[in-house]
């Protein structure tokens, strides 16, 4: 009991709120700043691709867009371990406020991937192993959200939730690999996605676009697990003084 | 032997008890009381391991019954409000099977001994389904009749049944106390049993 | 440890004899769905016989999914969920029990009637053979899987649909590869590799779904 106290205490909602205030506008600025840069490098400084011309541009979009939405996936598994683990209040709050940002990851790289695919392959969706599981894994995040909004105790959804997230991780691997060899086995190798010649430009935008989502998420995660610590803790004295300050 | 320290029950957003202790010893009956969502309910569902409590701890001989759950389990006799029996199974196919998921040892003539103490003799044979509420009750209630764990925790086991059913499991309670055995039970209709300690625990 | 597994496969087992209009539906549910596929294609030889592993896995994944909201509901409803989970033995144990006899009254059946429905796609010997073979060996892990999602959705309004969501992008390597199995031997690459694959699948599933589903029925019943 004696070394859980300092966890609780620092997973305290009533801790947690005030700070995640503060840092909310810090990582949405840096968001801006890397956004501006990524973009600049992306749209203006990288050259243009022999092959594909300037269609290839969205990969500024699509490639960070995939990375966070599988990234996103891990940070909820981890904030479930923790919460099922330590029974911390916080971390099922956080893999929440996680899922709907990533589900939008999800449907980003897939929409961008459409897109993308027009122009490159003549077709707005081809069976590509990637794309698919990706596809698989916008229905993992929309199974999590529905599955936590059809149950009403909040304690329970956390934990039910989380031990959904265990699941998937274990079985994402599974899934990938067996969605990659039904790919090569059913299209040969006509499509292949990534150029091997990238220019170290392209590489740094996409890595700079890559930090600007990741900051994105940082804030929108912590926006939204302040309206959720409201409203599960709506009776809590904190929440009452917090919401008299505001009135003011 | 039962001793609880401390618990904390919080259901949804309402904390319905804290700082709630008891301590049962051998031949002693606990009643709880308290009005409708006093968490009487919630209670028995800590004390047989399936709710966690917020805060504080049950200890059965000594263990934390949430870290020596199987050994708890094994001592442990729980009725519910639910029947737990099988609407398709007969009242003796329903009460072998329990017994031997239960890891217990019931032979058929135990048990059809049990069921006609219940007066259910006679109906041994027919699907559950086919029996009325009352009766159905009593099937649940036979596998106390040879039930030889120690602790036995019962949710309202006397209500829907008649005067004469309520005396018989008064008996079988009683009988239980004076082997030794403990009792948890919540009632609206305090109900007299002859032997054994009786402690009453109030929740507000 | 197999004493109590063998208790909740028998107990599980006269139940469901007791409800044979149940295990019934869901085959004829399998049956027709399968038969409805050469009304919606035409009924060319060569293409049905391409898509049969297919079409024939796609219906035995939704027949599996019809039986297994009642996996633990029924159960939950009467009380005797409580007790098995108070019973004095791990409750994975309990859970792989049911999850045996789900397969029992579900693959099963699938499996022996899956021939039949090959015959009217055009499949002949080899790929009969590991059809039946692979449905046998690919349905144990659907209903190992889909168990932790009927204990995750226990109690819950929309339950059914739910399941469904959360369980069907966690059936697609067993799908692929059951399929797969059979379309390599109708081409004539040999489906041995895909078969140990899906029997790897469900010992995996089999030893790791029932206790997934043990700690979300705690959950459930908390």
């Amino acid at each position: 009991m004696k070394d859980r106290f300092n966890l609780y205490r620092f997973a305290s909602p009533a801790t947690f709120y005030p700070l995640a205030g503060t840092l909310i506008p810090y990582f949405a600025a840096i968001a801006v700043l890397f956004g501006i840069a990524g973009l600049y490098l992306g749209m203006l400084v990288a050259p243009t691709d022999f092959q594909q011309g300037e269609g290839y541009r969205i990969i500024f979009i699509h490639v960070p867009a995939s990375w966070m939405s599988m990234f996103i996936y891990l940070v909820m598994a981890f904030w479930a371990a923790i919460g099922l683990a330590f029974n911390t209040r916080l971390s099922g709050m956080m893999a929440q406020a996680l899922a709907p940002t990533g589900a939008l990851m999800a449907f980003l790289s897939l929409w961008t991937g459409a897109l993308w695919g027009k122009p490159m392959w003549g077709t707005w969706w081809v069976w590509d192993a990637r794309l698919t599981s990706e596809l698989i894994l916008l229905f993992l995040y929309i199974g999590y959200m529905a599955l936590t909004a059809a149950i009403d105790d909040p304690r329970r959804a956390d934990k039910a939730g989380g031990l959904l997230l265990l699941v998937g991780v274990v079985n994402i691997p599974i899934i990938y690999f067996s969605v990659k060899w039904w790919n090569t086995l059913h299209q040969g190798s006509s499509v292949n996605l990534t150029k091997s010649s990238m220019a170290t430009t392209m590489l740094y935008g996409m890595l700079l676009m890559a930090m600007c989502f990741w900051m994105y998420s940082i804030a929108v995660a912590l926006m939204r697990v302040r309206t959720i610590m409201l409203e599960r803790e709506r009776n809590a004295d904190w929440v009452k003084a917090e919401l008299a300050g505001d009135v003011q | 032997m039962l001793e609880a320290d401390n618990l904390e029950c919080v259901r949804g957003e309402r904390r319905l008890f804290a700082g709630l202790g008891f301590k049962l010893e051998a031949g002693e009956l606990l009643y709880l009381q308290g009005r409708n969502g006093a968490g009487k309910t919630s209670l028995l569902r800590m004390i047989i391991g399936l709710l966690p409590p917020e805060a504080g701890e049950i200890r059965w001989k000594g263990q934390s019954i949430r870290r020596n759950s199987e050994d708890f389990r094994a001592d442990l006799c729980y009725l519910g409000h639910l029947n737990a029996i099988k609407e398709e199974l007969t009242p003796l196919e329903n009460l072998l099977a329990s017994a031997h998921l239960a890891d217990e040892a019931l032979s058929e003539d135990d048990a059809l001994d049990a069921l006609e103490q219940v007066g259910l003799a006679g109906r041994e044979d027919l699907a559950c389904k086919y029996l009325s509420q009352g009766q159905k009750r009593r099937v649940a209630l036979a596998r106390l009749v040879k039930e030889r764990r120690p602790l036995w925790v019962l949710d309202e086991p006397f209500v829907a049944l008649d005067v004469a059913a309520v005396d018989w499991l008064a008996g079988i309670i009683s009988g239980h106390l004076q082997r030794g055995g403990l009792a948890v039970m919540t009632t609206h209709q305090l109900v007299a049993i002859p032997a054994g300690t009786v402690r009453e625990l109030k929740l507000s | 440890m197999l004493k109590i597994i063998f208790a909740v496969i028998g107990r599980d087992l006269k139940l469901a004899m007791r409800r044979q209009a149940d295990i019934v539906s869901a085959l004829f549910f399998f049956v027709i769905v399968v038969s409805l596929f050469p009304l919606g294609i035409g009924p060319e030889p060569d293409l049905l016989r391409k898509l049969a592993p297919g079409v024939l896995w796609v219906a035995a994944l939704l027949a599996t999914m019809l039986s297994l909201p009642r996996l633990f509901a029924d159960d939950h409803r009467d009380g005797t969920l409580e007790q098995l989970a108070l019973a004095p033995h791990p409750l994975g144990l309990v859970v792989t029990g049911k999850v045996i006899a789900h397969w029992l009254v579900s693959g099963l059946p699938l499996a022996l009637i899956a021939p039949v429905l090959g015959v009217q796609f055009d499949l002949t010997g080899d790929g009969l053979f590991v059809l039946t073979a692979a449905i046998l060996l690919g349905t144990p892990a659907l209903s190992g899987i889909g168990a932790i999602g009927a204990a995750l959705t226990l109690g819950l309004r929309g339950g059914g649909v739910l399941l469904s969501l959360l369980v069907l992008p966690l059936y697609i390597p067993v799908l692929i590869f059951g399929a797969g199995a059979v379309d390599a031997t109708v081409s004539g690459l040999g489906g041995e590799g895909h078969l140990s694959l899906l029997a790897a699948m469900t010992f995996a599933s089999l030893g790791f779904a029932p206790w997934a589903s043990a700690a979300a029925l705690k959950i459930a019943l908390e």
